[in-house]
């Protein structure tokens, strides 16, 4: 087989690189390092005025191991809440159409618009002692949610909320329909499809939000004061007993104590591998 | 990829300087002591004047600002209401402010003590603490030991605000032991739980029950005379317009601003 | 055979079940009159299957082939008609009569096959039984047996994503067949698979099919696939039934362009006097069998023989035309030429080296009354 003759001299080689380095253009790869070291600063400044001498005494004193334990207590159980109830609320945002839907839908991103200390307010004026159905609540079972665990609950509760919801019609949204349609042809009802077929598909979805969920509801600070009050033990979560102690001029404890919640974050969610929250 | 590699050892060093350079303590311990800057021309009284106040000085505070702009005019003045203790932290940290006034010396002391005061303190007030009920006081609350009824639910202050440690110094002056729901960061946020009804009572100042009088009552108690707070005053040393700063203290102190604090309920010093 | 649903499967009777079973009409099972208003699409269909029987509804896209399906399945609901399954109603519009799919006997294999990601092939098969109150062993008892029918048995632990196109296919048929269903429905079963796997698959899906007790509706676009499985092809354009019958008989006699291409006829329409027809454009036909009316015309390219000059001689049928194109057509050469009727010819590659044919080329074209069939254009059945 003769060679073709183009009359058009090879082009001229270029320098080799390796295969698997993709090239990121510049335009990129500017903006996403200044948006690293935006995110990275703060943290390096807080580990900068760590107090590495006393740092072992102050870890186990019993004031920060009891916020941290109804910091991780409450978070947790705000996104058990959480789940129980977004989930088939995200549910019947994506699957159901019924009028109102995108007032519905409007109304749940409330509480990520709505500062965190108003919307302790607003579940004060709600839930609150005098509350619209707070006082029912007192009146009837004598039980008040402020100044409690669960006050802190539903606190953390209501900011996160959002978070799960959003995440997980997102998922539902994105997972085919037509599997339940399979489903019911095999003589599934609509709530065993959403159990055995559903539940299944947008499992990385909920796992995600529910992450999210948590991690918001750790750091959830101005509805919690304001809802819930400051007292150890009861209701000061971590991010109180921060500013509390950065407010009464222990600047060293409260960098200590913000230490301490970045630290279980950060290893919270590292530990939920990759695996976990991505679709299978 | 050579711009990834130089990227990631940039961030790197930056790293490596911040954690290295910034060990111990902040701010430098100025021992200069401070000279009043008053008497410098170029400064005027107009312009703006920055005042942290303890939360318990809202009112009677922006009534003397009022004033204060009427008499000079002009200038304005901004207020910036916390806990004392707050408010001494951000000072020490670099906020920005012209003059403090704190409930309590010991705030105060946090401030001169890092060299951040011009002069000396002067006291202009004194405060007492009043326990604060829901209007009518449904729950007949006449003194302290009356809070530790079984049910009742009290908001205290955190001992790191003035109004705190007050209440402390009366607690055990009267020798009660009291277990309140919730340690809030400055009085307001205490008074306003008994506004909402969250709690049947709070340890506050006199002047903030005065203030809320449309919607709380106020009971005195006899420990309160052994924990009175004096309330000092003092003109920044990084203030931006020191003349301004002086003239308004110097008008907290006249007799037309002690007027406006002995009629909110302050005692003179 | 009893008015009385056969239940092997479910333990309990259909819930949503009104109406007498019919007895007039004891044995056709599936019994349905499909009308299904979409706005810019109406779907009008008329269906009877016997038990045993299979139906392939056949048509080009966007004719409502799968709306119909879907209808049948209770994924749709209908606008008017009905539906019914041994004499029960299942879906009667205007005595808002309605059985969601879920309580209906059938079962579906869908074109995607839509096998459970998260379930392995036996818990796919075994998904329907469940649902129906079958305990969890036996279910699994049910699924292995299916599973080896279709030839899978040592494939029951893997998940769908570790089957080829052909071996999901087969779960999804064991799937829809566990649940032994009185209507079987296949939504363009082969379409996924390559070449070969349709040879092979479309052979067992014979078997099958004959082996089914129920009725079985098939939709494709592939008339092998109907004529290999159905025992009666539905014809569906537009929404309309239009033409049904058995394959040799749709062969034989098409009734619209779409079939005629289906099935490689040139097929013609005109008014026939005897044995001469005069076909739309007015070119005429002489056709051997004579036929009054409004009638088809419709012969083999096979049929049609090209010469270079106007041949002297018999075939009565004769034209000059132009030639359009050629294509290869298996061992021969399929030829389009334009004329007073446009018309598709097979001619072999020797004859047409020694015709010289390009595109353009003037050739005459000559059909012998004897090749053509010509039948009455009445609406509907042929």
């Amino acid at each position: 087989m003769t060679r073709l003759d183009t009359g058009v001299a090879p082009p001229a080689a270029t320098s080799r690189r390796p295969a698997h380095t993709a090239r990121v253009p510049l335009p990129l790869l500017l903006p996403a390092l200044l948006g690293l070291v935006f995110l990275i600063l703060p943290v390096i400044g807080l580990l900068a005025r760590v107090p590495w001498a006393t740092l072992p005494q102050r870890l186990t004193s019993s004031e920060v191991l009891e916020a941290l334990r109804l910091s991780v207590l409450t978070a947790t159980l705000a996104t058990l809440g959480c789940l129980v109830l977004g989930v088939p609320l995200a549910w019947m945002l994506s699957r159901v159409t019924f009028p109102g839907r995108r007032f519905v839908r409007a109304l749940i991103t409330v509480p990520l618009v709505l500062p965190p200390v108003v919307g302790g307010i607003a579940l004060l004026l709600a839930l609150g002692r005098r509350g619209l159905v707070g006082q029912w609540l007192d009146t009837n079972f004598g039980f008040t949610l402020p100044f409690t665990t669960a006050g802190v609950v539903v606190a953390e509760s209501f900011v996160a909320l959002p978070f799960l919801v959003i995440s997980v019609e997102g998922a539902l949204r994105g997972a085919d329909a037509r599997y339940e349609e399979a489903a019911a042809t095999l003589g599934a009802s609509r709530w065993t499809t959403f159990t055995h077929v559903t539940l299944p598909l947008v499992g990385p979805g909920i796992a995600a939000g529910a992450v999210l969920c948590w991690a918001r509801a750790l750091g959830e600070f101005g509805a919690t004061i304001t809802f819930a009050g400051n007292f150890p033990g009861i209701t000061q979560t971590m991010p109180l007993a921060v500013y509390q102690t950065m407010e009464s001029g222990d600047l060293e404890g409260a960098v200590v104590l913000s230490l301490i919640l970045l630290v279980v974050s950060v290893t919270v969610l590292a530990a939920l591998r990759d695996r976990w929250l991505t679709a299978p | 990829m050579r711009t990834l590699r130089v990227a990631a050892a940039g961030l790197a060093a930056l790293i490596a300087i911040s954690v290295a350079g910034c060990g111990g303590g902040d701010g430098t311990t100025d021992t200069s002591s401070g000279t009043s800057s008053s008497a410098s021309a170029s400064a005027t009284v107009t312009d703006s004047v920055t005042v942290f106040a303890a939360a318990s000085l809202t009112e009677s505070f922006k009534t003397i600002g009022k004033q204060f702009e009427a008499a000079h005019p002009g200038t304005t003045v901004t207020f910036n209401f916390a806990g004392s203790s707050a408010l001494a932290t951000q000072l020490n940290q670099g906020a920005p402010a012209d003059v403090f006034a704190s409930a309590a010396p010991k705030n105060m002391a946090t401030v001169t003590d890092a060299g951040n005061g011009a002069g000396s303190p002067t006291t202009f007030v004194k405060n007492q603490l009043v326990i604060a009920t829901a209007k009518g006081n449904p729950k007949k609350i006449t003194n302290l030991a009356d809070l530790t009824k079984p049910g009742l639910k009290v908001a205290l202050c955190a001992e790191a605000v003035p109004c705190g440690a007050a209440a402390k110094t009366a607690r055990e002056a009267a020798g009660v032991q009291l277990t309140p729901v919730t340690l809030e960061q400055d009085v307001k946020a205490a008074l306003s739980k008994v506004k909402l009804g969250e709690v049947d009572a709070a340890l506050v100042y006199r002047t903030d029950a005065e203030a809320a009088s449309a919607d709380v009552d106020a009971v005195e108690f006899p420990e309160s005379a052994k924990a009175v707070n004096n309330y000092p005053i003092v003109v920044l040393k990084e203030a931006k317009n020191p003349a301004g700063a002086q003239a308004f203290v110097d008008y907290v102190l006249s007799a037309d601003g002690s007027r406006v604090l002995t009629e909110a309920g302050f005692q003179a010093p | 055979m009893t008015g009385e649903p056969d239940r092997a499967v479910t333990g309990e009777p259909d819930r949503a079940v009104t109406g007498h079973p019919d007895p007039a009409v004891p044995d056709r099972l599936l019994d349905a009159h499909l009308v299904v208003d979409r706005g810019t699409f109406r779907l009008d269909v008329e269906l009877s299957i016997r038990p045993g029987e299979t139906v392939a509804l056949l048509g080009p896209n966007g004719a409502g082939k799968t709306t119909a399906l879907r209808a049948l399945a209770g994924l749709t609901q209908l606008s008017a008609g009905h539906l019914t399954l041994r004499g029960h109603d299942l879906d009667r519009p205007e005595k808002r009569i309605w059985t969601p799919a879920e309580k209906r006997s059938i079962g579906v294999v869908f074109q995607d096959y839509l096998l459970f990601p998260h379930l392995n092939a036996r818990d796919n098969v075994a998904f329907g039984p469940r649902r129906h109150g079958v305990d969890r062993r036996a279910a699994h008892v049910i699924a292995d047996r299916w599973l080896d029918r279709v030839g899978l048995a040592d494939f029951t632990r893997r998940k769908p994503r570790q089957l080829s196109g052909g071996q999901a296919q087969r779960v999804a048929l064991a799937r829809a067949l566990a649940v032994e269903p009185e209507l079987l429905l296949l939504d363009e079963p082969l379409a996924a698979l390559d070449a070969r796997t349709r040879l092979e698959t479309r052979a067992e899906l014979h078997r099958h099919l004959t082996a089914h007790t129920g009725a079985a509706l098939l939709v494709t676009h592939d008339p092998l696939d109907a004529l290999v499985l159905a025992d009666r092809l539905v014809i569906v354009e537009q929404g309309r039934v239009v033409q049904e019958g058995d394959a040799a008989t749709i062969t034989a006699r098409p009734r619209t362009d779409y079939v005629a291409q289906l099935v490689g006829l040139n097929l013609y329409r005109g008014k026939g006097s005897g044995t001469a027809v005069v076909l739309v454009g007015g070119f005429t036909l002489t056709t051997a069998e004579p036929v009054q009316g409004n009638a088809f015309v419709a012969f083999r390219p096979s049929a049609v023989a090209l010469f270079a000059r106007r041949p002297d001689g018999s075939p009565r049928n004769t034209w000059p035309a132009i030639l359009r194109d050629i294509q290869r057509h298996g061992d021969n050469l399929r030829v389009r030429l334009d004329g007073p009727i446009t018309v598709a010819a097979d001619i072999t590659p020797a004859a047409a080296a020694h015709l010289d044919l390009v595109p353009g080329r003037e050739l005459w074209a000559a059909v012998k009354a004897t090749e053509t069939r010509a039948y009455p254009d009445t609406a509907g059945r042929s």
